[in-house]
């Protein structure tokens, strides 16, 4: 097929590039001291975590920023970004947010006021804009079952023993460059807390959104589930189109203690930049999960947005039995650059992992799967199964596997198997031979083969990754 | 009689070699026509033209199909249209659910054709009483299309398709390779209850066996990138015993 019929179907149309016309507070660009007592200020942080930033921005600053990644990128100053910036008007009841963001999040398709939720499916949500928390519902409602689902900000001034005992234990803030980075600036972020043998009985779902100009975005996500309880939660984001590339340095810590089970999702929209590489989010996160005897985390990913994405979900499978998932689907198209995949971690005895990644390129879009499964010298009985695939859409676009394994137990179990499938012509024109446009068929086989990651996904939120990635792929039809 | 389809003077290349030098066939409507040739004689090459097949580049001539020139038409166009074409062989599109894949196929037909969409259960009524009636295992309706089908698994998938359509002109491509008796019986009954007079067949086939059960009205030889003779089906008879070399006398 002729290249630039490919490039017209597969070049989408990022749909959630506006911008929310709000008054800003923003702090001038740079990075200092200062800068840290500023946002634990504005934060009313008790003086213990204004402590714990300063010793952060001390590590970062003689730590390198990594170069192994498959990445190429023009060097980011550090100092011209902005590393604060909240919606002006105070968030403190529905009523008083401002109806611009309401809006925006209306427009986003995540409606904040509880009762505009579909019956029977309730998702609790926390709407983060730029460095600020701007409404958390259902929180009381979640209260109840002695859940505790609030921003990261109020959870360090209402629950200081849980942080301080919990944050920082599965990403150390010298853990790496982007999470020391974090570790000094971050601005919000979500906290969740499930007691024992506690069913969450909803989703919870964060939904973040860069918004003003030249500013980063450093959130924080701390979800610990004590012993024998169980909670999905669900992250999705986006950005306004813009020509400056924005950085975004996240970190995400999950606890799950004995016999608690975690699923987490990402839905990962960031604005792309466009097909000369201009502009875009730059995506560097480290997100991370402990999981003690019988514990079971679950990461799935839907990454469609981004200029750059720099980000590995991984597991340490500390206690016996511990079960460690990841299943991720990465899509590069424009000009967009993915190195990304997992660490599965196995320290326990009989822990268990499955790895399931599915690249698609297209157009100049760089894929690269990365993955580490390590097994420790007592993990007998340790097993992984990895996969990795990659289906390359048009000539001009790449795909490459990193696998890397150390194993230290001789008897544990590793299968690997790797994958690159051009998306055949043959494919295409059997189903354009039945009648079907060259589009659906385009997204007919891709969606075929992100089979096996979206049905990990709440049905919900599959629908919304299938209409995505549908986007992300096609010109938009009529 | 009125012709479906008019091919006039057709040349057409394949990676810049001639195949097809001149080629002239009329196909009537409601009539089943046989296309046999020795390998390598282009008989693939031709419903690839006729379907838009990427591979093949016409050079000169035309396709007249219910009146209209066609070679311009997109492959998906010229399906709405209602040309089907039974792959020889068919690929595999792993994850693609096939009720799914079939049901988009049928309703862009419908749509196309001002008709309204079947909804799940609509569909998967017609489609479960055909599985049945092909001898297909009722397990084949969820798999991924066409993946690890057997070449008869397979086969069937295509007439199922066939029979789902309701094509007006159906190219059968080698329809009887790689079927055992049983398979080619239930294949050669899907075919046989298609035919009503209106619609028109153009089975493509290197050898007679398939023909013992499709009955077809007219043979046509394919050599070397034209039809050299046209016949009725006593034609089979004779290639039979003669084969096509001694068609150069004739």
């Amino acid at each position: 097929m002729p290249e630039k019929e490919l490039d017209r179907a597969v070049q989408g149309e990022y749909k959630l590039g506006f911008e929310i016309d709000i008054e800003q507070d923003t702090v001038p660009p740079g990075l200092d001291e200062e800068t840290i007592r500023f946002i634990s200020r504005k934060k009313e942080e008790p003086e213990w975590m204004t402590q714990l930033r300063l010793k952060a921005l001390r590590r970062w600053k003689s730590m390198e920023e990594p170069r192994w990644g498959h990445l190429y990128y023009e060097p980011i100053d550090y100092q011209s970004i902005s590393y604060f910036s909240a919606p002006k008007k105070g968030p403190e009841s529905l009523d008083e947010v401002d109806p611009k963001i309401l809006e925006a999040y209306d427009k986003l398709g995540i409606p904040l006021e509880e009762q505009k939720q579909l019956a029977g499916v309730k998702v609790a949500v926390d709407a983060v804009v730029d460095s600020v928390s701007v409404k958390t519902t259902y929180s009381e409602e979640l209260k109840k079952h002695g859940i505790i689902f609030c921003s990261i900000s109020e959870a360090i001034r209402d629950y200081p023993e849980l942080i301080k005992k919990y944050m920082f234990s599965v990403v150390p803030m010298n853990d790496n460059f982007f999470a020391a980075l974090n570790s000094a600036v971050f601005t919000d972020g979500t906290f969740v807390y499930i007691p024992k043998g506690v069913r969450c009985p909803m989703e919870l779902s964060t939904y973040f959104r860069i918004n003003a100009l030249n500013t980063g975005q450093f959130e924080r996500t701390l979800i610990v589930a004590d012993e024998g309880s169980y909670v999905s939660y669900n992250e999705g984001c986006s950005a306004p189109m813009r020509d400056e590339n924005q950085l975004h340095a996240a970190v995400v810590e999950l606890v799950a203690l004995k016999d608690a089970e975690i699923k987490y999702s990402t839905i990962q929209n960031w604005y792309p930049g466009d097909e000369e590489g201009k502009g875009g989010i730059y995506n560097f996160v480290t997100k991370r999960g402990i999981c003690e005897e019988n514990a079971k985390i679950s990461w799935t990913q839907v990454e469609t947005g981004s200029s750059i994405t720099w980000k590995y979900p991984s597991c340490i499978l500390k206690g016996d039995n511990s079960v460690g998932e990841f299943y991720s689907v990465a899509v590069t198209t424009l000009a967009q650059q993915a190195d990304t995949g997992t660490k599965m971690i196995h320290l326990g005895k009989n822990t268990s992992s499955t790895i399931i990644s599915k690249g698609i390129s297209a157009m100049k879009g760089q894929n690269i799967y990365r993955g580490l499964v390590k097994i420790g010298a007592n993990a007998t009985g340790a097993r992984n199964y990895s996969e990795c695939d990659s289906l390359l859409i048009g000539d001009r676009c790449g795909a490459h596997t990193f696998p890397y394994l150390e194993s230290k137990d001789a008897h544990g179990q590793v299968e690997h198997e790797a994958t690159t499938t051009k998306i055949s012509d043959e494919q295409l024109f059997y189903l354009r031979q039945r009648g079907i446009g060259e589009e659906d068929a385009v997204s007919m086989i891709v969606h075929g083969f992100c089979k096996e990651v979206f049905s990990q996904l709440p049905m919900e939120y599959a629908v919304e990754a299938k209409a995505l990635l549908n986007l992300t792929l096609e010109g938009s039809v009529g | 009689m009125s012709a479906i389809m008019k091919i006039e003077n057709l040349h057409a290349t394949i990676g810049g070699k001639e195949i097809l030098k001149g080629l002239n066939l009329d196909l009537e409507e409601g009539k089943v026509h046989a296309i046999m040739g020795p390998n390598g004689a282009g008989k693939s090459t031709l419903s690839k033209a006729i379907v838009g097949h990427y591979d093949v580049k016409i050079t000169d001539g035309d396709i007249i199909y219910k009146g209209e020139s066609i070679v311009d038409m997109e492959p998906e166009e010229r399906a709405l249209e209602g040309i089907f074409l039974s792959f020889q062989n068919p690929v595999e599109i792993p994850g693609v659910n096939n009720a799914y894949f079939l049901r988009t196929a049928v309703n862009a037909k419908r749509v196309h054709e001002g008709k309204e969409e079947l909804n799940a259960a609509q569909f998967l009524r017609l489609m479960k009483e055909l599985v049945n009636e092909l001898g297909m295992k009722t397990e084949m309706i969820n798999r991924s299309l066409n993946e690890g089908f057997s070449g008869g698994e397979k086969k069937r998938n295509e007439i199922l398709q066939m029979m789902m359509l309701q094509p007006e002109l159906i190219i059968l491509d080698e329809i009887d390779s790689g079927l055992d008796i049983d398979a080619l019986r239930a294949v050669s009954e899907g075919i046989n209850k298609m035919k009503d007079g209106k619609r028109s067949f153009l089975v493509i086939t290197h050898y007679s066996r398939i023909l013992d059960y499709i009955q077809p009205d007219y043979i046509h030889v394919l050599k070397d990138g034209a039809i050299v003779k046209t016949a009725g089906a006593e034609l089979v008879a004779e290639l039979e015993e003669k084969g096509y070399a001694a068609l150069e006398e004739a």
